[in-house]
């Protein structure tokens, strides 16, 4: 059984202009250990889906449905007292801003001990030390001083990694990493990704990844799922993918972005665009969500949603037209 | 040769920051400190670097949204950092500017009508009512938006559309030369392609020369013809595109180039890591400023600031490693 297991989630918000679908029907699971990377642009619903799966969405005016099972649990079934009990312990999260998710008045050494004094049970003397041992982990010198230091005190690095330790403190089972690195440079957040990897190696968590960085993607996901307007469109293992995208949105967004380098290997040309904008959410959308911005929609897209159907190994997509086992152009 | 259309001759720009009581005692963040390169008429020249590393400041300078602490910025022959406020006027239309983030630089209360023919009107640059109309409703066409979206204000467009707005209110002014400064960032992929080949196709019709301020490499490769990588308010190389991208020399460009992801699963790649954060600004280190984080570093590096010296045709690097290791 996998440790992580979605099926049909629902997150609507009501909104002045309507209810707005921003996370339509999507499901999915995760392994122990495996990574899954979300990947999809802004509006897609990957954070949504995120901080869905963490019960973070206040409610109203949001709404979930559908069902999330954690390690045989409902979480969607859960009292808050329950679910705070697997917050920080057993699923953690990892935010895009490192400025504004450390508790700027507490200093970082109390930030990691909360968690590890409310869910393990420790003293404040065993916390501090384990503290000191998280920021050691994470790569930070000097932990002793750093450990009685306040956020503004670190740069915006230190402060990723700082969360790191706050969200490995407890070795939950599950990490969530909503845009880990897109606030970082290019220098620092090679670092970050590779402590990410070094840690999932020690420590064994899952992790979803949510990223719209497909350099990131390729890097570190061993699975990935495509979000387009709230719906998940594709899903494949990570060289699947990149090798025969099968969704027009997919092969869009791949062809979209330029490579490094391909200036010297004459590959260089000129950026495929996807014409258009994502569909407003809060309007019903009858047939395909994708069918406003894809070349290959005909009267069939416009008028009936494609399910998801198997195109290749482990490999799913959703769409009328791309041919099972076909190569994509 | 004819002239550059730019030039930057050793530009400063130290902020003051006042501490203590009363403001007394005066420190300076070095944010550019003695920067020099050209543009020529038609070229993209891309200025990288990570944050911090001044390259903004030096986009500002010269548009001259401040005045400069020395040095001096030359349009097409004309010093624009001293000039009098007359002559700026003129100077102004020449070189125009597309910011980041596309929605703070709008005003919400103007039409996009108004926004367009606000700089047109400025440089006295219609004739009439009817050739400010003609060229507001070309300007639409140019960045490809509808012409009945004149009547619209900037909240009800998309963040890809508003950038086109700030792109077009660019044109307006007809420049020679556009500062971009990080005015694809903010924008996801499959927006930021439709506005990469617009800027290109813009530079290609009208001739412009582009200041591409960015941190995204790959864009830049894709858009640019020379790269200036900044470290710490100094260039540390400077070298059209094919040098930059195949034959980096100094060890910061490395480092910046070997840290980007690829977007290919399983691609065979050594990361440089560099250790630790870029130093302050405000004190940077003595001798050269990538010193503390250099994997080659040496005793010289220490104590001695290394100057820019040609390496090859046209490619410039300011490191003392005489053997620099050619990757």
């Amino acid at each position: 059984m996998a440790l992580l297991e979605v099926e049909n989630l629902q997150t609507h918000f009501r909104t002045p202009g309507g209810i707005n679908r921003a996370v339509d029907g999507v499901s999915f699971h995760v392994n122990e250990g495996e990574t899954l990377a979300i990947v999809g642009e802004s509006g897609c619903g990957k954070s949504v889906t995120s901080m869905s799966l963490m019960r973070l969405v206040p409610e109203p005016p949001g709404r979930i449905a559908g069902s999330i099972r954690f390690a045989g649990k409902d979480l969607l079934k859960l009292s808050d007292r329950e679910m705070r009990a697997i917050r920080g312990n057993d699923i953690s999260m990892i935010f895009q801003e490192p400025m504004t998710s450390l508790n700027p008045v507490l200093t970082v050494g109390r930030q990691i001990r909360e968690t590890l004094m409310i869910h393990q049970g420790l003293d404040k003397q065993a916390a501090e030390a384990h503290a000191i041992e998280m920021l050691t982990l994470v790569g930070i010198p000097e932990p002793k001083r750093r450990v009685r230091e306040y956020p503004h005190q670190l740069s915006g690095g230190m402060r990723q990694r700082v969360m790191i330790a706050v969200a490995l403190a407890c070795n939950p089972k599950l990490l969530i990493a909503d845009e880990p690195t897109t606030a970082l440079d290019v220098t620092i957040q090679a670092q970050i990704l590779k402590l990410m990897l070094d840690l999932k190696r020690r420590v064994g968590a899952a992790i979803i990844l949510i990223t719209h960085d497909l350099g990131v993607v390729a890097e570190i996901a061993e699975r990935v799922m495509v979000m387009y307007a709230g719906r998940k469109v594709e899903e494949a293992p990570v060289a699947e993918l990149f090798r025969s995208p099968r969704h027009p949105y997919t092969q869009g967004l791949l062809g979209a972005v330029p490579k490094l380098g391909s200036s010297l290997a004459g590959t260089a040309t000129r950026l495929a665009e996807i014409p258009g904008q994502v569909p407003d959410l809060r309007k019903p959308i009858t047939g395909c969500v994708f069918a406003g911005r894809c070349a290959l929609a005909t009267d069939l897209c416009r008028q009936y949603a494609p399910g998801l159907e198997e195109k290749g190994p482990r490999h799913i997509a959703a769409c009328h037209y791309a041919a099972k086992g076909a190569i994509a152009a | 040769m004819s002239p550059p259309l730019l030039q930057v001759n050793d530009l400063k720009k130290h902020f003051p920051i006042n501490k203590g009581l009363f403001g007394r005692q005066t420190e300076f963040v070095y944010a550019v400190d003695g920067v020099s390169f050209e543009i020529a008429r038609g070229e993209t020249l891309s200025l990288v670097g990570e944050s911090g590393c001044g390259k903004s400041t030096v986009g500002r300078a010269i548009l001259r949204l401040f005045d400069i602490t020395s040095g001096q910025v030359i349009l097409d022959g004309q010093r624009i950092d001293d000039a009098h406020p007359s002559t700026m006027r003129q100077m102004r239309r020449r070189v125009q500017v597309v910011f980041q983030d596309p929605f703070s630089s709008l005003n919400p209360r103007m039409r996009v009508r108004d926004i367009l023919a606000e700089p047109i009107r400025n440089f006295g640059l219609a004739k009439s009512k009817e050739d400010l109309e003609v060229r507001v409703t070309e300007l639409m066409d140019t960045v490809r938006l509808p012409r009945e979206a004149l009547n619209r204000r900037p909240h009800e467009f998309s963040g890809g559309q508003r950038q086109r707005i700030g792109i077009a209110r660019a044109l307006a002014a007809e420049p020679e030369l556009i500062v971009c400064d990080e005015a694809v960032s903010a924008l996801d992929v499959s927006v930021k392609a439709q506005v990469v080949n617009l800027l290109q196709d813009l530079q290609q019709k009208f001739g412009l020369a582009l200041l591409f301020i960015s941190h995204d490499l790959a864009i830049v490769e894709h858009m640019t013809h020379r790269v200036a990588v900044m470290y710490l308010g100094k260039i540390v190389e400077v070298a059209p595109r094919r040098e930059i991208f195949a034959a980096p020399r100094h060890p910061y460009t490395k480092a910046l180039l070997s840290a980007v992801p690829l977007p290919e699963p399983g691609a065979q790649r050594n990361p440089i890591i560099l250790g630790g954060d870029v130093p302050s600004p405000i004190n940077p280190p003595k001798g050269c400023r990538f010193h503390t984080r250099c994997p080659f570093v040496f005793d010289r590096c220490r104590t001695e600031e290394p100057t820019l010296r040609a390496v090859g045709d046209e490619q410039w690097v300011a490191c003392h490693l005489d053997a620099l290791p050619v990757s």
